[in-house]
């Protein structure tokens, strides 16, 4: 019994570790101010780019750095249009989403169902998200750099009157949400289940997405929220042969609290730690 | 140095110039990433045009793509009107599909039966948006969120159905339901699959909706509300009020496509994928070209159904994913959003 709740948790571990460092990159773009919807598009193309690198050289290290990249360039496409062109937020992420589904779709199909004979280790990333979480605590909460950050997402405009970069710290920010989402979706292609399919991201994107505002902007707190929801990824295919509830009540359970989370948050009315500025772009001088 | 310039009322002729110049832009970043595909893309787009306006078969597959675009993009544009972004649409309209389904298969057909399956379409469609629209009304919780996220539920919901209590007694190791009865199916176009009663609904819905925007109170406390809120509070108008009933419309607009997609085509409720390749979200795209003109719709709908139409050939042709569809509603929906803004200023050089 305590055998299989040990096991039972340890696969919540590994569901939950792709959800964690896509949910810490959130984490830092919103603290920033910006939202970005495209988890799911730059978490997809991050595990094709992953998995194409590694399929031919077999380091998978290597094949890491490159989802992060590719991860980042696709958000600063978002960062570009949002904000320097400072188009809708919501739309633009909603769009880098279906392009990095569509290009990793379209570019991975000479992989589709391709399989790498070494997979990567699943421990590195699981205790890397964990530490990541735990440092990105440390940043926002106790350094200058992480204070800067946050008074660009709540109040700009007094960050800028004191000679912050707004514009550049909405930049980084954004970078490495994106550069997160990359190697979140390595994971994925590399360890998870070594191999690439058109979807395999299979909507964790939207569900980091919520996880950020679940979590209250706290990386310690989107720690619980991603064991929470990876157990319960791991209760659906448990529980798949041998329940009388539908499997596909299980599937939606995640997307169905999300629904819960958001009309809780709305509740509190106060909107919590929710930063200030979150999704409005600045320009000087406008209020 | 370039200086950007606040032009709050643009002009219609540069409106136009800025739209085309980004629509040109999103083809030939989708021409790169065929090239990165390996087909070439006077290829891909010569292919694209020739099997869909230069053939008649391949033009009754534009106008059934155009059907459901019609119905959710009117539907769309009034909710953009208001500020409230549905992005639920693909669910909505699954819901309208279910609804109409169940009418379908365990009602005795009569006369009424139709009328029945679309009445009923409209009102599920409606009813899944109304949770996000409640919630956006009352707390101000995000509703491209909540929209999105009942997608997947709806998605669910329809999986369950068909490879579960609904499944139907004569198919075999498949998933989906039987056939309706044919009492229920809609009249096709000649040797086409333009089911077109639901295609003369869809040029109705426009043009009442537009109707309904621009010359009537309702439309009026409509755009009010999506304008200036402040100046709506001030007015006294029910906000709540509007915004719910814009979801419900928008909702059911897609539910009506729904009804429509199963009793035109398909004749059976199946898995979501096969009712709706993203109609929901290519309808976004299609509201968001028309600027919240329900009228514009007319001819934004079947300019996206032409893409749809072009990516479902070059899939057979070019034996390519149908994620190219993605590609392009991504780079389209980026370059729309990009001119959106530019359109708004005026460059100026000099200091």
């Amino acid at each position: 019994m305590t055998e299989e709740v040990l096991q039972a948790l340890l696969r919540a571990l590994s569901f939950g570790t792709p959800l964690l460092l896509a949910t810490l990159g959130g984490i830092i773009n919103e603290r920033a101010g910006v939202v970005n919807l495209g988890v799911e598009g730059m978490m997809a193309v991050g595990a094709l780019a992953a998995f194409g690198l590694a399929s031919g050289s077999g380091a998978w290290e290597w094949a890491v750095g490159l989802a992060a990249l590719v991860g980042a360039l696709a958000a600063l496409v978002h960062g570009f249009v949002t904000l320097t062109l400072r188009a809708n937020t919501y739309v633009s992420g909603l769009a880098l989403s279906l392009l990095g589904l569509g290009v990793s779709g379209l570019l991975g199909k000479p992989y589709e169902g391709a399989f790498l004979f070494e997979s990567a280790p699943e421990l590195p990333f699981t205790l890397a998200a964990g530490g990541l979480a735990v440092l990105l605590w440390g940043f926002l909460f106790f350094t200058r750099p992480g204070l800067v950050l946050r008074s660009v997402g709540e109040n700009p405009a007094a960050a800028d009157a004191l000679g912050i970069p707004v514009l550049a710290v909405r930049y980084l920010a954004v970078a490495f949400g994106g550069a997160l989402a990359g190697v979140a979706g390595a994971f994925l292609s590399l360890a998870y289940q070594p191999a690439w399919t058109d979807g395999m991201t299979a909507g964790l994107g939207w569900i980091a997405v919520a996880l950020v505002i679940f979590s209250g902007w706290h990386p310690l707190r989107a720690v619980l929220g991603a064991v929470f929801f990876g157990l319960l990824y791991y209760l659906q295919f448990r529980l798949q042969s041998q329940s009388q509830v539908p499997t596909e009540l299980f599937a939606a359970m995640p997307y169905l609290l999300v629904v819960g989370v958001l009309a809780l948050a709305g509740v509190r009315r106060s909107r919590g730690a929710a930063p200030a500025a979150l999704g409005r772009s600045y320009q000087r001088g406008e209020r | 140095m370039i200086r950007f310039e606040e032009d709050p009322h643009p002009r219609r002729l540069k409106l136009i110039g800025v739209y085309v110049a980004v629509l040109a832009l999103a083809f030939v970043l989708a021409g790169g990433v065929f090239a990165a595909y390996g087909v070439g893309p006077w290829e891909a787009y010569r292919t694209l045009l020739e099997g869909t306006l230069g053939d008649s078969q391949g033009l009754a597959e534009v106008l059934r793509r155009t059907i459901p675009l019609l119905l959710i993009g009117s539907g769309l544009t009034l909710a953009f009107r208001v500020r409230f972004f549905n992005i639920g649409a693909e669910g909505q309209l699954l819901l309208g599909a279910v609804a109409s389904g169940a009418v379908a298969l365990f009602l005795p057909a009569s006369a009424l039966s139709l009328p029945l399956m679309f009445l009923a379409g409209a009102v599920a469609g409606g009813l899944w948006a109304l949770p996000a629209a409640w919630l956006r009304a009352r707390m101000d919780v995000n509703e491209i969120l909540t929209t999105l996220m009942l997608n997947a539920v709806a998605g669910y919901l329809v999986i369950y159905l068909v490879g579960g209590p609904w499944r139907g007694e004569q198919v075999q190791g498949y998933t989906y339901t039987d056939a309706f009865p044919e009492a229920v199916w809609l009249p096709l176009l000649g040797q086409t699959l333009v089911h077109w009663p639901t295609l003369v609904l869809g040029v109705i819905l426009a043009g009442v909706l537009q109707v309904l925007l621009t010359r009537t109170p309702l439309g009026y406390a409509l755009r009010v509300v999506g304008e200036s809120p402040r100046a709506a509070r001030y007015a006294g108008m029910p906000i709540s009020r509007v915004v719910l009933l814009t979801g419900l419309l928008s909702g059911g607009a897609a539910g009506l496509a729904g009804a429509g997609e199963v009793a035109g085509i398909h004749h059976r409720l199946l898995e979501p994928a096969q009712i709706s390749i993203g109609y929901g979200f290519t309808a976004i795209i299609v509201a968001w070209l028309a600027r919240g003109h329900p009228a514009l719709v007319l001819l934004t709908a079947p300019l996206m159904g032409l893409i749809l139409a072009g990516g479902d050939l070059l899939k057979i042709s070019l034996n390519m994913p149908f994620r190219i569809i993605d590609v392009f509603s991504g780079l389209i929906l980026l370059c729309l959003i990009a001119g959106e803004s530019l359109s708004r200023y005026r460059v100026r050089w000099g200091t």
